[in-house]
């Protein structure tokens, strides 16, 4: 009985916002190394399908709930690659932060005409934009890079929409008020 | 929070903002890319402009900078670095230029080359 009480009070106290985050969280880390494990064509250039979960909490709950599941999305799955700390994980945090920031912003648009489509574009131009930093600033401190920086937005603009759809058609097949659906 | 049903599609504002995306990705394209040749070739040596060539012609150009003999190559509207005596060779490496607004650098002989249009794309470059 005293060994079971001792037991109890060591556990951590969660509520039920933390188990939804952990398993939204999950869902994006998981869409996250599915893309890690398909190669890409320009280092950088990635579909970003873990976003559509962002976009689907943010739309489903709120912004912090979006921005917890973005950056631990960022954090575990660096874990589970193996890049944690390393400049490919700077390019993950800086993009995630820069494009939470944008979302930030997006989310006050009016929705009678703005979508997460949009939301999805203007969140990809920020990733990117976030990832261009810190290459021109850490990593690659030339000018040349800004050869590259057109087929970075480019790309970003075509998964920008892609997500935005995607995430406009899980709103739709999953309704409000399922919480315990992830999509 | 919203019927989801509404958002199934995109709406009048997201194809302004596809567009807007268009626009400012085909901006990017031609700001960042200039892919007009150039017509001329400007040497520097040191702070001091060292000679100006047309890219119409082929010829080599030797050039004697604190280190030793650095050679332009100027051949089918293209320039290039030949050789250098720097020990990275950088300048060599960087191969054929043609387009207007790009340029070369041999830091350690401190000769720097820069391919110029019918105007410069930018007032001045400090090294």
């Amino acid at each position: 009985m005293t060994q079971s009480s001792k037991n109890k009070s060591i556990e951590i106290e969660t509520t039920l916002d933390d188990h939804r985050i952990a398993k939204l969280a999950a869902f994006a880390i998981g869409l996250h190394m599915l893309e890690a494990v398909f190669p890409s064509p320009l280092p950088g250039v990635k579909p970003g399908l873990a976003n559509i979960v962002t976009l689907f909490v943010l739309y489903r709950f709120d912004f912090a709930t979006a921005a917890w599941v973005s950056l631990l999305r960022v954090f575990a799955s660096s874990l589970l690659l193996g890049n944690f700390l390393s400049p490919t994980f700077a390019l993950s945090l800086s993009g995630a932060l820069l494009s939470l920031a944008a979302l930030f912003f997006a989310q006050y648009l009016p929705r009678r005409y703005f979508s997460a489509v949009t939301l999805s574009v203007f969140a990809a131009f920020a990733h990117m934009t976030g990832q261009l930093l810190v290459v021109r600033v850490w990593l690659i401190p030339h000018t040349g890079v800004a050869y590259l920086i057109p087929i970075f937005m480019a790309a970003a603009l075509v998964f920008g929409v892609v997500n935005g759809l995607l995430t406009n058609y899980l709103l739709r097949i999953n309704p409000a008020g399922l919480d315990e659906d992830k999509g | 929070m919203v019927s989801a049903l509404k958002w199934s599609k995109p709406l009048l504002g997201d194809v302004l903002v596809i567009l807007f995306g268009l626009f400012f990705v085909a901006y990017l394209f031609k700001g960042l890319w200039h892919n007009e040749h150039a017509a001329k070739l400007q040497i520097r040596l040191g702070d001091k402009i060292y000679a100006s060539y047309s890219l119409d012609q082929n010829r080599n150009i030797d050039i004697q900078g604190p280190i030793g003999i650095t050679r332009i190559v100027i051949a089918n509207g293209k320039a290039r670095f030949a050789s250098s005596p720097c020990p990275n060779q950088y300048c060599v490496h960087q191969g054929w230029l043609s387009h207007k607004g790009q340029a070369a650098i041999c830091l350690p002989n401190q000769v720097s080359l820069e391919l110029l249009g019918g105007e410069k794309p930018f007032d001045s470059l400090n090294y």
